[in-house]
């Protein structure tokens, strides 16, 4: 129970706040954008630890093993898809690349 | 196997277990449930990819700016945070063994979740209204791909999620309903991670471009 409101409590903060800034848009857009990204981690940290229940013990380790598997290559694909794309507009395609 | 135990240990080479284990009904779902969602993981992960990369070609048409209603956004976040901890709620009464307070509480959370989904199905509604289609441009085609993906994750959960109060309904909390209860635990809070990157790759940053 405590775990389940702990969770839910930080949500709720987590989330209401980069919606207020994004919203309300009091700092400049570069600092938005990068708090929202660092709330949106945190966020999945906490959802991560208080209502799917991770840890390292669980099975035995083997869904946090699982997990970070999954994480390593969610972020190899994520930046090496960016990092070829962004490269293939600007090298490749200048006229089409300054349409938006 | 009968064969292979009547010959010398020492002669054969064994290259399978000759005294299997009992394995007990559904002992490694829970880890086999997570693998799943680990591999739904990277279907989400490729969507979110594609949707970084497609985000900014307007092809001339509307953008996120133009479109995006951030107080329903912030609404149907609401929702499916609501549905997360009702269904922690009813994992709790699961754990105590009340039957009616699990069904109570899993009843809300299957209400919560059809909200999220009206509320989602009528922002597809009015962007498709206004003309903002999947055909219209790449960024609204890896739109309507990424979120309505994770639309359908919800509904097949709500299927299920009904599926299951049938099941308790007429065969109790026992252990292979429990088991289930865990799993579909594990895929709801799972869609609300995702939800997550959702409303802040799609929703928060594209009103910052």
């Amino acid at each position: 129970m405590r775990d389940y409101v702990i969770g839910f409590v930080l949500a709720a903060i987590l989330t209401a706040v980069p919606f207020w800034l994004v919203m309300a848009r009091p700092l400049p857009n570069d600092i938005t954008a990068v708090l929202v990204m660092a709330f949106a981690v945190v966020q999945v940290v906490v959802h991560m630890i208080y209502f799917l229940h991770m840890n390292g013990k669980s099975e035995g380790g083997w869904t946090l093993t699982a997990l970070v598997f999954t994480i390593i290559v969610v972020v190899i694909m994520l930046s090496g898809s960016l990092w070829v794309m962004h490269h293939l507009n600007t090298n490749m395609m200048p006229a089409i690349h300054d349409i938006r | 196997m009968q064969s292979s135990q009547q010959l010398p240990a020492d002669l054969t080479a064994h290259f399978y277990d000759l005294h299997e284990h009992d394995h007990p009904e559904g002992g490694s779902t829970l880890l086999g449930f997570w693998i799943y969602l680990m591999s739904d993981c990277l279907i989400f992960a490729i969507l979110f990819a594609t949707y970084a990369v497609l985000g900014g070609n307007l092809a001339a048409g509307p953008g996120p700016q133009d479109l995006f209603d951030l107080p329903l956004v912030a609404l149907n976040t609401a929702m499916l945070l609501f549905s997360s901890i009702t269904y922690g709620f009813a994992m709790l009464a699961m754990a105590r063994g009340e039957q009616r307070q699990t069904l109570l509480w899993l009843g809300v959370t299957g209400l919560f979740g059809l909200m999220f989904l009206g509320i989602e199905l009528y922002e597809f509604h009015h962007l498709i209204h206004l003309g903002a289609t999947p055909q219209r441009s790449a960024f609204l085609s890896a739109f309507f791909t990424l979120v309505g993906t994770h639309g359908l994750h919800v509904t097949f959960g709500i299927i299920w999620l009904v599926t299951l109060m049938v099941q308790i309904d007429r065969h109790g909390l026992k252990p292979a309903n429990q088991r289930r209860l865990m799993c579909l635990s594990l895929f709801w809070h799972f869609l609300d991670v995702i939800w997550i990157g959702v409303f802040t790759l799609v929703y928060l940053m594209g009103m910052l471009r």
